[in-house]
């Protein structure tokens, strides 16, 4: 007899005409499929059902439809529809135009450079998705669309809403994840914590900066779960060419304690779109598998992983209380008063935000034409100089150098190379000065006024009273004013 | 259609009123009450009237066990509940006595269930506090949504239906206001936070609201005048602990 959810071309299924097969995977396809009120063409996902219906893959459809309605921006596809779960699964959204990561996979290591480059694009979409509440807990090169707009997220069956029940999550105990990517804590029954997909992440990294999967593709669940005992061995000993930045971000990536990961998919980011400010621990130096004392180490951190009980914590909490907090300081005139101030509000702002990451930024003004002189009068160079002067004016705030980042930016608009640092790094919160008030400066519109306009994020602008008494406009140059 | 749940009302006027303001200006299509619209708070005659025009407007209210007291006696009530229903008993006319006991134990309505307590054995008026609490309501009922009261602490129990059921009964507990979707594979028992006598540790107002279309079920959360409704406690000469306990949402 034929199956009566058997679908073909041609046909019409609640008024979606099926164009033709995308994919066909071993739990069900992805038909192209119009719709006379839809323009633009579409796609659905469809399981294979056999008699006996599979429970787990009608919760994932109703997983995925409840999520995926409450997600928005572009790195997700847009939702537009979903199957009675009771007669035909089935979910519709927006066809995403690219190719999956899975299929730039090759044998072969990536340059570092290239693997930062994506690595970037799913951080990026990792950030977006906790910000929304919703950790994906199936991150693979499979599930990411390479897309002009970015990463584009797939396959929310198993993701979980930090607001909504966790279907799966009770209705079974076996871990659910892929082999390759699944992390140590999801193996341990916890379906709760963004930082799984940290782990996943580091896992494609690792995947494409040495052309091996870290801990294989194992189909038992005691293979899968070697991981939360035994360390990766290092990326470097499997691809020389692996540079200690990169080593140090995929490994800590890979750590078997949540909470010795990155804080956040926005840190991550930040490291990734930053590597020369990556700072290194023993995790960049390691070159080949431990010996027996460093895996026992391992195997003790695996063990203490499982038997603690599974966290609480909403995953966009986690993501905002792990900010990136960008200061932007003027030091043309050196450490002034204002400087000073700026620096005394950031002590305050840290004070509050303890798992925050600070990149200091200052910006270089570098002449519309014309060559910029290589060196100042004293025979310096003016980059170098300027970094000194930020990296000692940040001294004081007394963080370590894995909290506290230095960027010198060359750049002839001060405001927007701000801008286009906070949107690049998705910062979280800006902090600046600015200079008094006068009517020169309304006039030709200052830099703090541009950022705060244009920025994305809260802007803090910290204002010196004394200047409000001072002649303001005395004070022209290149201030970030 | 969307209906506006409401529920525990313990004779908190100034919470009532709160929450029919939210309610009225939501504007659902239809209002159940579940129960307990008397018993711990100041204001019992007030509060009768202010449900009995609601239920003359076409609400639904089910009986509480507070209300069930009012004309059975106090047996097997606490010390504290014993003593106000002591006390309402002496602050409600004829007229409310009389509604509140011709109140029927529970209300099914197409797919739904409304009832104060639980489906399995109401008259002994058992919470559903944990998922085994909800299995037995489960087979004691073939609605697909069962709304109840009575804990004051909201939670959701749900199970796969018909071919799909696996004999798991899940739970999920709002973190104060919340919104989740209702999948047809499913059938949900709903309880509701207390609109009186709050008891999750969010001293405001509680009560719910169904929508058939998106088919979702919501928790919803109003701040009313806690000072007020302590004071009036307080001045009726009951227990101290009825009017304490307010703030705390405890």
């Amino acid at each position: 007899m034929a199956d009566p959810l058997a679908l073909h071309e041609g046909m019409d299924i609640d008024g979606y005409r099926l164009m033709d097969k995308l994919a066909v995977g071993g739990m069900g396809a992805v038909w192209r499929v119009s719709h006379p009120d839809h323009a633009e063409t579409l796609v659905m996902k469809t399981p294979f059902l056999k008699s006996g219906a599979d429970v787990s893959t009608i919760i994932g459809y109703e997983t995925e439809e409840m999520v995926l309605k409450r997600l928005s921006g572009r790195h997700v596809p847009r939702f537009v529809a979903a199957g009675d779960l009771r007669a035909r699964p089935y979910l519709v959204m927006e066809l995403v135009e690219g190719d999956t990561l899975e299929s730039r996979l090759g044998d072969e290591p990536m340059e570092a450079a290239e693997v930062a480059r994506l690595g970037a694009l799913v951080a990026e979409a990792l950030d977006s998705l906790h910000r929304q509440g919703v950790v994906h807990l199936d991150l693979k090169p499979g599930n990411v669309i390479l897309s002009r707009r970015g990463a584009v997220l797939i396959d929310f069956g198993l993701a979980r809403h930090e607001k909504l029940p966790d279907l799966l999550g009770e209705e079974s105990d076996d871990p659910m994840g892929s082999p390759a990517t699944i992390s140590p804590e999801q193996l341990c029954g916890d379906r709760s914590r963004p930082e799984s997909d940290l782990f996943a992440l580091g896992v494609i990294l690792f995947r494409l900066a040495t052309g091996q999967y870290p801990f294989d593709e194992p189909t038992t669940l005691a293979g899968q779960k070697r991981r939360l005992y035994r360390p990766p061995v290092p990326p470097v000993s499997l691809n020389a060419k692996v540079p200690p930045w990169l080593q140090e971000i995929v490994l800590r990536c890979l750590e078997v304690d949540p909470g010795a990961r990155y804080a956040s998919a926005g840190q991550l980011l930040f490291d990734l779109n930053h590597p020369e400010q990556v700072s290194l621990t023993e995790r960049a130096e390691r070159h080949r598998e431990g010996g027996p004392l460093a895996r026992l180490a391992a195997w003790w951190r695996g063990r203490d992983l499982g038997q603690r009980p599974p966290s609480r914590v909403a995953p966009s909490r986690r993501a905002s209380s792990a900010p990136v907090i960008v200061v932007a300081v003027d030091l043309a005139h050196g450490a002034d008063p204002l400087a000073l101030a700026v620096r005394e509000h950031l002590a305050r702002v840290i004070a509050t935000e303890d798992g925050a990451r600070i990149a200091c930024l200052t910006v270089l003004r570098t002449r519309l034409v014309g060559e910029d002189p290589l060196r100042d009068a004293a025979g310096r160079n003016p980059y170098v100089v300027r970094l000194i002067a930020l990296k000692d004016w940040a001294h004081p705030l007394g963080l370590g150098e894995d909290r506290l980042s230095f960027h010198v930016v060359e750049a002839v608009d001060p405001g927007s190379a701000i801008l286009d640092y906070v949107r690049l790094n998705r910062a979280d919160h800006v902090v600046m000065g600015a200079r008094g008030a006068g009517a020169l400066r309304r006039h030709l519109g200052s830099v703090s006024s541009a950022v705060v306009a244009g920025a994305a994020c809260t802007v803090t602008v910290v204002r010196r009273k004394e200047d409000d008494d001072a002649a303001p406009d005395a004070r022209a140059g290149e201030g970030l004013g | 259609m969307r209906i506006a749940f409401i529920s525990d009302i313990h004779a908190n006027l100034q919470a009532l009123e709160a929450v029919l303001a939210v309610i009225d200006a939501e504007g659902a299509d239809r209002l159940v009450c579940l129960g307990d619209i008397v018993g711990y708070g100041a204001d019992p005659q007030a509060c009768v009237e202010l449900i009995a025009e609601r239920a003359r407007g076409g609400a639904i209210v089910v009986k509480g066990n507070h209300d069930a007291a009012v004309a059975n006696g106090v047996a097997g009530m606490s010390r504290h509940a014993a003593s106000a229903i002591t006390w309402t008993v002496e602050q409600l006319d004829g007229a409310a006595r009389a509604f509140l006991a011709d109140l029927p134990l529970a209300e099914a309505e197409d797919d739904r269930l409304y009832v104060h307590a639980s489906p399995a054995e109401p008259l002994s008026w058992p919470y559903i506090l944990e998922t085994a609490d909800a299995f037995a309501a489960f087979s004691a009922t073939e609605a697909r949504l069962t709304f109840v009261g009575h804990s004051h602490l909201p939670v959701l129990f749900h199970t796969l239906a018909g071919a799909l059921y696996t004999g798991k009964t899940l739970s999920f507990r709002p973190d104060g206001e919340a919104e989740v979707p209702l999948a047809a594979i499913r059938r949900y028992i709903a309880v509701l936070p207390s609109v009186g006598q709050p008891r999750d540790g969010n001293p405001a107002a509680g009560w719910g609201l169904y929508d058939s279309g998106s088919e979702t079920f919501a928790w919803r959360r109003v701040g009313y005048d806690v000072a007020t409704a302590q004071e009036r406690i307080r001045a009726a000469g009951l227990p101290d602990r009825l009017w304490m306990r307010l703030e705390l949402g405890r």
